[in-house]
């Protein structure tokens, strides 16, 4: 490269901003907790994902299953914010959202979607209990790896799943992280 | 909505990855002021038309093209009768050109003939190859080779540089 061609590299200045788009059709948020960083996103005013997967592998299955217009747009994560930050704070028992498992297989929908009803807070049950709660009772484990891929950890309780001998077992967000929930859920 | 054929990745990725880009491009060819307007314009225009792509190879040589034909628009629209050939230099406004980094490249640049100028842009601003640049002014790599050395030739002489 010629000295004019470098200069001419190096013509604008910089301090221009990020542009300013319109919703997305998936608008996402990283939220800090407790418990780790969780993304959260909705897509139609639905809640589509609450993760402790990382961003780049969350945004893309994002983007393959509802649409590629995915940005980072924390406002429109507000209201779910809030909502987790009153429960990990031990103000809110239940969640008042509506959720799309549209990152769910069908068989972790059939796990997934009932299982607010399967469990109540402060109370744990077994992978072998929502086994039979589905008519599936020789699949403990099949419903254990639905569990483990929650794509909306916390909103839909999976940690007040533990296996048969009481051992924790296994979570997305790690086994402290289980712990965490459990033991604030059974303090308040 | 999504192609079963094109896995596109998330627009967040193309914004943090490129925006930067986008602005001094834009800023290159449209001058400090009209140039963030430029690159809003065309990051609109990307996400408007983003589902629809056929193909998630070149991204970033799609966004320029964009923010080219954006900065075009906007001096279409100021000079209606001109043809784009013969278009006089682009009159930017905004400050001074002695408030930029190399303010008598900058004033070189912008005394080029349009296409020469939108070429050279491409090529060293927008960092684009050959067919890059042609993509962009809907021609072909030798045409866009002959307006880049061209524009060269022109800014050597009137900036009374060698050819190093």
């Amino acid at each position: 490269m010629t000295d004019l061609e470098r200069r001419l590299s190096r013509l604008t200045p910089g301090g221009a901003r990020p542009p300013v788009l319109p919703t997305a059709d998936v608008s996402y948020a990283l939220h800090h907790t407790p418990v780790g960083t969780l993304l959260l996103a909705s897509a139609g005013g639905r809640v589509v994902a609450s993760s402790f997967g990382d961003e780049e592998t969350m945004t893309n299955r994002l983007a393959q299953a509802i649409s590629p217009r995915v940005l980072r747009q924390p406002g429109a994560l507000d209201d779910v914010r809030r909502q987790l930050d009153e429960y990990l704070t031990g103000q809110r028992k239940t969640f008042e959202l509506s959720v799309d498992l549209v990152l769910a297989t069908p068989f972790q929908r059939l796990v997934l979607n009932d299982l607010p009803d399967h469990t109540s807070y402060g109370r744990t049950t077994t992978y072998g209990q929502v086994a039979g709660e589905i008519d599936r009772p020789k699949a403990a484990r099949a419903v254990g790896t639905a569990l483990g891929a929650n794509p909306l950890c916390i909103v839909i309780p999976c940690h007040r799943v533990i296996g048969a001998s009481g051992a924790l077992t296994g979570y997305a967000g790690g086994l402290d992280a289980k712990r965490f929930l459990l033991n604030l859920e059974s303090k308040s | 909505m999504v192609s079963e054929k094109v896995k596109l990745p998330p627009f967040q990725a193309l914004v943090d990855d490129h925006w930067r880009d986008v602005a001094r491009l834009a800023r290159a060819l449209a001058g400090p002021v009209d140039g963030d307007d430029v690159a809003q314009r065309a990051w609109e225009k990307a996400f408007a038309a983003y589902p629809n792509l056929t193909s998630a190879r070149n991204l970033r040589s799609w966004l320029l093209t964009i923010t080219t034909r954006c900065a075009t628009d906007l001096h279409r629209a100021r000079k209606p009768q001109t043809p784009l050939d013969d278009a006089p230099p682009i009159a930017v406004d905004g400050p001074d050109a002695a408030d930029w980094p190399d303010p008598d490249l900058w004033q070189a640049v912008k005394d080029l003939p349009e296409r020469q100028r939108v070429a050279v842009t491409l090529k060293y601003v927008g960092d684009l190859d050959h067919h890059g640049v042609a993509a962009a002014l809907d021609t072909t790599p030798a045409a866009s080779r002959r307006l880049v050395s061209d524009a060269l030739a022109t800014l050597r002489t009137k900036l009374g540089v060698n050819h190093d």
